[in-house]
């Protein structure tokens, strides 16, 4: 059982991290505009180098 | 981009700039920063993105253009003007107009949206950490391990329901300090007796925590509460959309020089110029200038009014013809339209006293479940005397008859039939509008503008012999007036070429003339071009053409139906429904169009107090009525009704007082519309139903003292998920 002295922080750690990104995500308008980031992956504008 | 940078002329004169440029340079950061946002209905792909960006970041006075696809907009920051970016588009083949953007500015950033989601996102983390630790004690942890688990749950628990939870406690305490009781009460007792009952056996060591359900059923209502914050979302930017493609501006007369201002700048007594096709932008009295004005948006008559100095106008009127000068007598929120959108807006509250199916359905719910849980607790105590064994029973029967199944029964279904009829091209604006469309058993229409295009079209052009066709297209090409340009339009698309006419010129208020081969050519009204007859005592709206020295012709013009008018009318009659046409246009009129769609029961010449009138009458017998209408005059009888429509095109006070807006120019999807929201309320029924189900057969397993953590927490998915499902059937 005394891998659970790890195993808990652990996956308290992950979700946390995950908690942050998500709120990073939001705080920088990242759900804005759904259909046109979904369409922008096909544009080849930047392909070559990228956007200044 | 460095160019732009360069101080250029010096903004400021005084000497200190000179030595300290800091102004200049934040003034001309200020010029940068200001944001232009244009609606781009037609852009729908990748490849759309990107021409416009490009076309846009090609110019030399745009900083950055960055489209929203979702929103169909683009917003500019950068110097340069709507006018040349529009022009720029227009050339790269996108249209474009301008956004106004104060109007839009509020629904830019959706600060109510984004909380309830951050909560959202506490929530689920938390419950998802939580329901790990919980699984490994159902499945069989004992003594110190299990208790370990249930610390750090609490740990976990207490503040991601503090964070997560604080719109219910929030509304809960509202409710309860005017002593009332709403959906939030229960909700927060299960939470906080759920949280209290789980301390307290984790501190004695006891079996089962209930840490888990309260964070789902967080969950759940949060998911809940966020489906019904995005529908009203998507819905009011829409609409703010709408109202914001009007750009208030004014062209004001300042010494005998032209300025364009924003309405908000403008005081009584300002000269304003409004050129032929404009909007009156206030109130006030011509003090240049003949014309005609179109008033069928605040009046419902067809036929424009000869206007002249000294005449009273009133803003949201059209200009004609000529330009005319006005002198503004009242402004802004004085204004006869605004008055009536604040009237309007005031009777929203009356609106609001229908009771939705949710309220009904708490009002029943939390005071049965509050009753049971004490019943439930005051049993258990008399029976075995242990406060303990109670209260924890008492806590399992709050969390089981779990509210989340009727908390998401409303809002699953109400986004799933708004999205159903968004993409049909109706804006549902007005929280209940659904249930309310659903019980409608009677149909008003109004006439012009929202049965007919409120544009009239030449009848029958085989009055004119072919050779007097390409004269009457040279003299109509010549001026604004609607009844002209619709005569062009059609000449035209009769292949006719129009004949060198020459000496062209309008007479405002008139009509236009020419020479042609020595004769006198005359388009226009009855009295100036041909017979002297009053315009009123003809059937339909006429133009008169005098060829030189023949008799005067007639040009016969009626107001072409709008697109699918026909069929909805069919529709609803077919339906069940009573439809009503209530015109404030005259009788010949409105019985030729009454006749034409079947209708037998319509009124013409109504005055708005008489349409109000008439919509209160037929309430007050038991109908309920909705109103579909455009104009000024409809507004009154818009807010009486129990549903009502308007049209995109109708003015922002009719938009405003209507519960739902019809995004495209066809009616047709009205009777659908009434039919989605028949089996939006039927699903509701439906969850609701579902729910007591589940509670019939929960609620005795949490009285018997037989509900565990594991229990609840699976029937509570369970009924939540069903009832998701259950909306979702929507088709």
């Amino acid at each position: 059982m005394d891998v659970l002295v790890w195993l808990i922080p652990v996956s308290l750690l992950l979700g946390g991290v995950g908690l942050v990104a998500f709120v990073y995500t939001v705080r920088s308008n990242q759900y804005d505009d759904p259909d046109g980031d979904s369409q922008r992956v096909l544009s080849d504008q930047w392909d070559a180098h990228p956007k200044p | 981009m460095g160019a732009l940078m360069a101080p250029s002329a010096p903004i400021s004169a005084c000497p200190a700039c000179a030595a300290a440029p800091s102004a200049q340079q934040v003034a001309q950061a200020a010029l940068r920063d200001a944001r232009i946002t244009l609606s781009l209905p037609t852009i729908h792909c990748a490849a759309c993105i990107d021409t416009v960006e490009t076309t846009l970041n090609a110019l030399p006075e745009v900083t950055e253009a960055r489209v929203n696809l979702s929103l169909k907009r683009v917003q500019v920051k950068g110097e340069a003007g709507a006018e040349r970016l529009i022009a720029a588009l227009a050339a790269a083949g996108f249209e474009a107009q301008e956004l106004d953007e104060g109007t839009i500015a509020a629904t830019r950033t959706d600060r109510a949206g984004r909380d309830l989601l951050m909560r959202l996102a506490v929530a689920g983390f938390a419950s998802m950490n939580v329901m790990l630790l919980s699984v490994a004690v159902w499945s069989g942890a004992t003594d110190a391990t299990r208790d370990l688990f249930h610390w750090i749950s609490a740990a976990i628990t207490l503040p991601a329901i503090a964070f997560a939870a604080r719109p219910f406690f929030a509304n809960a305490w509202a409710a309860l300090s005017v002593r009332r009781l709403n959906m939030d009460v229960p909700i927060v007792l299960a939470i906080l007796l759920a949280l209290g009952t789980s301390l307290w056996e984790t501190a004695l060591s006891g079996a089962h925590a209930y840490f888990d359900a309260a964070l789902t059923l967080t969950f759940f209502l949060l998911a809940g509460r966020y489906l019904d914050h995005r529908t009203r979302a998507i819905a009011r930017s829409a609409a703010e959309e709408l109202a914001a493609l009007e750009v208030p501006r004014a062209l004001r007369l300042r010494d005998g020089v032209e300025e364009t201002v924003p309405v908000g700048d403008l005081v009584p007594g300002d000269l304003l110029r409004v050129r032929p096709g404009a909007r009156m932008p206030v109130d006030g009295v011509i003090a240049e200038g003949a014309s005609e004005i179109d008033r069928s948006l605040l009046t419902g008559e067809t036929l424009p009014v000869p206007a002249a100095p000294g005449q009273e106008v009133s803003a949201g009127e059209v200009n004609l013809t000529g330009p005319l000068v006005v002198r503004a007598t009242a402004v802004g929120a004085d204004t006869a339209l605004h008055r009536m959108a604040d009237l309007v807006a005031i009777a929203e509250s009356g609106r609001a006293q229908y009771t939705p199916l949710a309220d009904r359905a708490a009002k029943l719910y939390a005071p049965g479940v509050h009753v049971l849980s004490a019943l439930a607790f005051a049993g258990w105590y008399l029976g075995t005397g242990d406060l303990r064994v109670a209260l924890n029973i008492a806590a399992a029967v709050l969390i089981i008859t779990c509210p989340c199944a009727l908390g998401l029964a409303v809002p699953a279904v109400t986004t799933a039939a708004s999205g159903r009829l968004f993409r049909r091209g109706l804006l549902v604006k007005h929280e209940t509008a659904l249930e309310r469309l659903a019980q409608v058993d009677t149909v008003v229409f109004d006439k012009t503008g929202t049965l007919t295009e409120g544009a009239p079209q030449p009848c029958d052009l085989s009055v004119l012999r072919p050779e007097q066709r390409p004269l009457v297209l040279a003299l109509a090409e010549a001026s604004a007036h609607p009844l002209a340009q619709s005569l062009a339009a059609a000449l035209r698309g009769c292949g006719v070429i129009p004949a060198a006419v020459a000496d062209l010129r309008e007479i405002p208020g008139h009509g236009t003339e020419g020479q042609w081969q020595g004769q006198r050519l005359r388009l226009g009204r009855a009295g100036w071009a041909g017979p002297d007859v009053a315009e009123g005592e003809t059937h339909l709206t006429a133009t008169w053409f005098q060829p030189g020295q023949g008799v005067p012709l007639a040009l016969q013009f009626t107001d072409r139906l709008r697109r699918g008018a026909a069929q909805a009318v069919t529709d609803l009659q077919a339906a069940g429904k009573r439809v009503i046409l209530l015109s404030g246009d005259r009788v010949p009129v409105v019985q030729a169009l009454a006749a034409e769609l079947g209708i037998t029961d319509w009124q013409a010449a109504a005055l708005p107090e008489e349409k109000a009138a008439r919509i209160t009458a037929l309430q007050a017998a038991g109908a309920r009525v909705l109103m579909v209408g455009d104009g000024l005059n409809d507004t009154a009888a818009l807010r009486s009704a129990h549903a009502s429509i308007s049209p995109a095109t109708a003015l922002d006070a009719a938009r405003v007082a209507a519960d739902v807006v019809l995004l495209g120019g066809d009616l047709a999807p009205i009777p659908k519309a009434l039919i989605t929201a028949t089996r939006a309320t039927i699903r509701i029924r439906e969850n609701f139903r579902i729910a007591t189900v589940y509670n019939l057969v929960a609620v005795p397993l949490a009285v018997a003292g037989l509900a565990t953590p594991l229990i609840a927490a699976l029937a509570m998915s369970a009924s939540s998920v069903t009832v998701s499902l259950n909306a979702l059937r929507l088709r």
